[in-house]
């Protein structure tokens, strides 16, 4: 029988197993989390009483549907939570599972590998207390923890309200929600958020709950620093009016909008391009979502879309898996999820403008601001090198030559980041100055993992 | 399209290229150094950085020994420290077969005026008390070192154009000619460069110098499978091997271990790549936590390999052309080229400048493999 395996239990990876499992197939689901969801639907800990219906706000319903259908499948499927992959040679997966490397071969793979949150430093970023936006919502979803008693939300993306409201819902002061996007490039961009006018209102409305409890709520914000000692003690921003103003707060959710996490279809061989609007290199697919003969990609981790538009890639990228082992597929019906995905798609583009990436903001960082965590590397040092002589321009030189993305995190963190100041330092665009390449293992792995060295 | 003429014009801009440069620039040659990509990319760039002395090619030890003086001289010679550390090298053994290799290593070492201590059980234990069991006997050879590729090369290219050296980076050759005494070179932005001596120093890419002149050598691309662990504590000072090749690693004093090992690993020149196949990367991680048990739960972070040129003597191409005046090899270094880098430069630049070099470079002529290749132990060993 064909080997399909699917990387990832989130709406996508799930949507496809249901449709591969209906046409007769039984796929392997491989997940890194313990629960299946992925990062929005993530499932609570068994043991952990917490009110979803709640949390999920409006998308309670879809929640509770995804994991009923996940229930229903999960008996009839090769389904095994807390696996890593963390490399891929020819057809043939890597995995750590339960601590000891494992491997599955595979004659279609789709990969849906979600997202991560877009990082954009700022003096003070690397203090304790500083989360993603997406790791404040996975403490409050996955371990029922609020990241501080009074936090401030800070960045450009429509997840800040929706998060900040989250937090409120459950108990959390909210000191400021800064967005440092101005009014009036969200107005600009509404055209093409109507693509999605669900997904529109839903975002006013959180916005509409929050400034209703009383939220403090600013558009159009400089962020200057986050302050403290030895954790986070406030947060420093000039307003659209130029007033320097401070939050006190004891942690900051810093939200620029996400990025697919493209690793694994990096090592499975997927071919990439730099894409303009969102200022990333995107693995390159067909309409239905295939990089490479046998590779598939989809969800978040191809292309941004949220949770829609994953679970219809993902039921796209199984009708392609079955036309090409033979199976005729309806024409309508993947015509018609092929445009459902593409207007969702729209209009995560119509958002990557609306709640901009701050190019300009990170190009002007003080030398002193640490980029990369991992290695203790400063925007200044890579500066520095870049002035060189023989110095470099691209991303890879330059973490050759400064360590810059070359520690745990493997530049997920400081990559695009790093991809401006080196777009900056040399003068050119952000296509220029390349991608951090990727290489095994995705995520660190002990030694131990190889087995007993005797 | 213009015209320029240099003395010396060197083809691979990589460690030994940088290297000739230098020299050649400091005793007054005008040089011109071409690069496809940047400076010291490639395997001098990704390689391991062991600057080891014991257990070398016995005839390579006159230059090795001329080489580590330079290394041990770098930051005054090229202004840039390049991370080099006298860390000592510690060759293990498991079984008695492996302990008499040692012995053989040591006598050779030894008699080149390299200093060799033999460590016995008690003492591995006492000294290195990280080590696991199993090892029970080593070598020590306290002069050799380590140093970061990935600033040498670059550290002595500038070097280089400080001098007066023109460092010309993305710059591929694509036609060499015999022009009377010297050559002229096309390259691809249809520059014609006109040189009175030429170095062939491109490594992996050599062969399309080399045969364009007829004569060839059976050079294969290959690569060592390495890792990099997370940082922790720095506690083990020498660079270590095991002397049945399954691992070589170092920590650096920021706290990462840096492995390499065999079986050498498959290499594309042509597409720029080197994976490592997981399976190799496995079974480093286990033999890493077979000498060092305290590492088992240190976490690897990131794989790579690097396109080496490998011969199957297992030892590098340097001098003269047999067939061109004026043209000089010096490619194949088969894994081992960083430690003897700066000496073959320096060899190279006298070759040029005063017709011959006082070191000894005998055994490394291109002319050896007209009579068909020899196949090393080393070789059997290295690759599976």
């Amino acid at each position: 029988m064909t080997e399909v395996v699917i990387v990832g239990a989130g709406p996508a990876g799930i949507a496809a197993a249901e449709l591969l499992l209906a046409k007769g197939l039984k796929p392997t689901l491989i997940d890194e989390g313990a629960r299946p969801g992925g990062q929005g639907y993530r499932r609570p800990a068994d043991d952990l009483a917490l009110d979803m219906n709640r949390l999920m706000g409006s998308e309670a319903k879809k929640y509770a549907s995804l994991h009923r259908r996940f229930d229903a499948l999960v008996a009839h499927i090769d389904y095994r939570p807390g696996t890593l992959v963390w490399a891929i040679d020819g057809n043939t997966l890597h995995l750590l599972r339960e601590g000891r490397a494992e491997t599955i071969a595979f004659d279609k793979l789709l990969i849906a590998s979600g997202a991560m949150d877009r990082v954009a430093p700022l003096p003070g970023w690397a203090l304790p207390g500083v989360f993603t936006l997406g790791g404040a919502q996975v403490a409050l979803k996955d371990q029922g923890c609020l990241i501080g008693n009074r936090v401030a939300f800070l960045g450009s993306s429509p997840l800040l309200s929706l998060a900040a409201k989250q937090y409120r819902d459950m108990g959390a002061e909210i000191a400021v929600l800064a967005d440092t996007t101005p009014l009036m490039a969200k107005a600009a961009a509404l055209p093409a958020l109507l693509a999605a006018p669900r997904t529109l209102f839903r975002g006013l409305w959180y916005m509409g709950a929050l400034l209703r409890a009383g939220t403090r709520l600013l558009h159009g914000v400089a962020p200057i620093a986050i302050e403290g000692t030895n954790r986070v003690e406030a947060l420093v921003l000039r307003d659209s009016q130029g007033c320097e103003r401070r939050f006190a707060c004891d942690a900051i959710a810093l939200g620029y909008g996400l990025k697919p996490e493209t690793q694994l279809a990096d090592l499975a061989g997927a071919q990439f391009a730099y894409d303009a609007d969102f200022r990333l290199f995107l693995p390159v697919i067909d309409g239905m979502g295939r990089a490479r003969p046998g590779l598939y990609l989809a969800g978040d981790g191809a292309r941004i879309g949220g949770a829609d538009a994953a679970e219809a890639s993902g039921l796209l990228a199984a009708h392609a898996i079955l036309a090409d082992l033979g199976q005729m597929q309806d024409v309508a019906s993947t015509r018609n999820l092929a445009r459902r995905v593409q207007r969702l798609r729209q209009f995560q583009r119509g958002l990557a403008s609306a709640f901009a990436w701050p190019k300009a903001q990170i190009a002007s960082l003080p030398d002193t601001v640490t980029l990369c965590r991992c290695e203790n590397v400063s925007v200044g040092e890579v500066r520095a090198a870049m002035a060189r002589e023989l110095g470099p321009t691209e991303v890879n030189r330059v973490k050759a030559m400064t360590r810059c993305g070359m520690g745990r995190c493997q530049g997920r963190v400081c990559g695009p980041a790093l991809q401006e100041i080196v777009a900056a330092g040399a003068g050119n665009d952000g296509a220029a100055a390349g991608r951090l390449r990727g290489q095994a293992p995705v995520k660190p792995i002990a030694l131990a993992a190889a087995g007993d060295p005797a | 399209m213009s015209r320029a003429s240099t003395d010396v014009a060197i083809v691979g801009g990589g460690l030994i290229g940088a290297w000739t440069a230098f020299f050649l620039a400091r005793r007054g040659q005008k040089v011109t150094l071409i690069e496809k990509g940047v400076v010291g990319a490639q395997s001098s760039g990704v390689n391991f950085g062991n600057l080891r002395l014991q257990g070398r090619f016995p005839g390579q030890y006159p230059l090795s020994l001329r080489s580590q003086e330079l290394w041990e001289d770098f930051e005054a010679l090229i202004g840039e420290d390049c991370e080099f550390e006298q860390t000592g090298h510690l060759y293990l053994a498991y079984d008695e077969d492996e302990r008499t290799k040692l012995e053989s290593y040591a006598q050779v070492s030894e008699s080149y005026g390299l200093s060799i201590e033999r460590v016995g059980l008690t003492d591995l234990r006492r000294r290195w008390p990280w080590l696991g069991e199993r090892a029970i006997a080593a070598t020590y050879s306290a002069r050799d070192a380590t140093a970061n590729p990935r600033l040498a090369t670059p550290a002595v290219a500038r070097a280089a154009a400080r001098q007066g050296a023109d460092i010309r980076e993305n710059t591929r050759v694509t036609a060499v000619e015999n022009a009377g005494s010297g050559f002229i070179l096309t390259l691809a932005d249809g520059d014609l460069l006109s040189c009175g001596a030429l170095v062939n120093c491109a490594g992996a890419w050599a062969l399309e110098i080399a045969e364009r002149f007829g004569e060839t050598a059976p050079l294969f691309p290959a690569g060592p499978p390495q890792f990099v662990t997370e940082p922790f504590p720095y506690r083990i000072g020498p660079s270590v091997q095991a002397i049945d090749g399954s691992v070589i690693f170092r920590q650096i004093p920021r706290g990462n271990i840096i492995l390499a090992g065999y079986p050498r690993t498959a290499a594309d020149p042509q597409a720029n790549r080197a994976p490592v196949p997981p399976v190799k990367t496995l079974a480093a991680m286990k033999a890493l936590a077979r000498v060092a048990p305290m590492l088992a739960q240190c976490h690897v972070i990131r794989v790579w390999s690097g396109i080496e040129a490998y011969l199957p003597d297992m030892i590098p191409v340097i001098g003269p052309s047999e067939t061109t005046p004026g043209l000089f090899h010096a490619f194949g270094f088969c894994g081992h080229g960083f430690q003897i880098g700066p000496g073959v430069g320096l060899c190279l630049s006298e070759m040029i400048v005063d017709g011959a070099t006082q070191t000894p470079l005998g055994p490394f002529s291109i002319g050896r493999f007209r009579s068909g290749p020899t196949v090393s132990d080393k070789f059997r060993k290295e690759f599976d």
